[in-house]
């Protein structure tokens, strides 16, 4: 009974946010908007069980991605009196592509047989992770990392550039 | 398992109950008086001019790249934080404190590079 409400409210702020984040005709208030989407699915992970998503959702894209978004909203010139002329253009064929996305995702839905995992799968998963990590998947943890670093070392290489350029 | 997180529900209700309830205490309390010279934003007795919406410094999306790496480096991290206890019970200390050490030696790379590249200092005007 809980469950459901919670689920319920959860579901709401996130489509709401989503929606502000959608019509919004500031791009800063998208972009904050944004919190209460991320927000809203990190505790839809929750419901479903999966704690370490939870924790993941909250610490990089509300922690992280957020951040690098609202910055790099903030960095671009005179973004609160931006004027988008063909916004009546737009708005057709965009509605045109969601309705069909939006179908092709309900047909998607119905079709899926989704199977009831039972209680068992409720069980926190952040520790099978961990073993996981340090067992059979050793390597790729510690590929991530290999990963990771070529991801900075590229990320820092391109941004460099045009930072130095504006500043 | 969700009784661990009925505190957090907890919480954040008592938190939004607390926040709502107060401002609308406030709301309800107070003389309302507003006039334009009131509504100025505060800024040490000078009146305010243009927008508040500057642009940023573009030295703060570096860092905020550089920031995001080590978040997920930290999301790496966390599981097996979560079962290193168990892990020097079993009485693999050493294995499972040398993986992580593996994985943070390889991250400092990354670090030592921007810093020696000098991506963390802040961007002159002038030319290099």
């Amino acid at each position: 009974m809980i469950a459901v409400i919670v689920f319920w409210t959860l579901a709401v702020i996130t489509v709401l946010s989503a929606m502000i984040t959608a019509f919004s005709r500031n791009i800063v208030y998208s972009a904050f908007a944004l919190l209460g989407s991320f927000a809203g699915v990190a505790g839809i992970y929750l419901l479903l069980g999966a704690d370490f998503l939870f924790i993941i959702q909250i610490f990089i894209y509300i922690g992280g991605i957020l951040v690098v978004t609202i910055f790099a909203v903030m960095l671009t010139q005179g973004v609160a009196d931006m004027n988008i002329s063909n916004r009546i253009v737009g708005l057709i064929p965009a509605a045109l592509i969601a309705l069909l996305a939006g179908a092709v995702m309900l047909e998607a839905i119905l079709r899926t047989p989704w199977p009831h995992p039972g209680t068992a799968a409720l069980n926190p998963t952040t520790h099978a992770i961990g073993n996981a990590f340090l067992g059979p998947f050793l390597l790729p943890f510690e590929i991530a990392s290999v990963v990771l670093l070529a991801a900075l070392i590229g990320a820092i290489v391109i941004s460099r550039q045009a930072a130095r350029a504006e500043a | 398992m969700y009784f661990d997180y009925a505190v957090v529900l907890t919480l954040t209700l008592i938190g939004i109950v607390l926040l709502a309830g107060l401002m609308g205490l406030q709301k309800l309390l107070a003389p309302s008086n507003p006039f334009a010279r009131k509504l100025m934003p505060y800024e040490c007795g000078e009146p305010p001019t243009g927008n508040a919406w500057i642009n940023f410094n573009v030295r703060f999306y570096l860092i905020a790249l550089v920031f995001v790496i080590f978040e997920v480096e930290v999301a790496f991290i966390y599981p097996v934080a979560a079962v290193y206890l168990d892990w020097v019970r079993r009485g693999q200390r050493w294995f499972a404190l040398s993986e992580i050490l593996i994985f943070l030696l390889i991250l400092f790379v990354g670090l030592i590079y921007v810093w020696v590249k000098r991506d963390l200092e802040w961007v002159k005007k002038v030319p290099d």
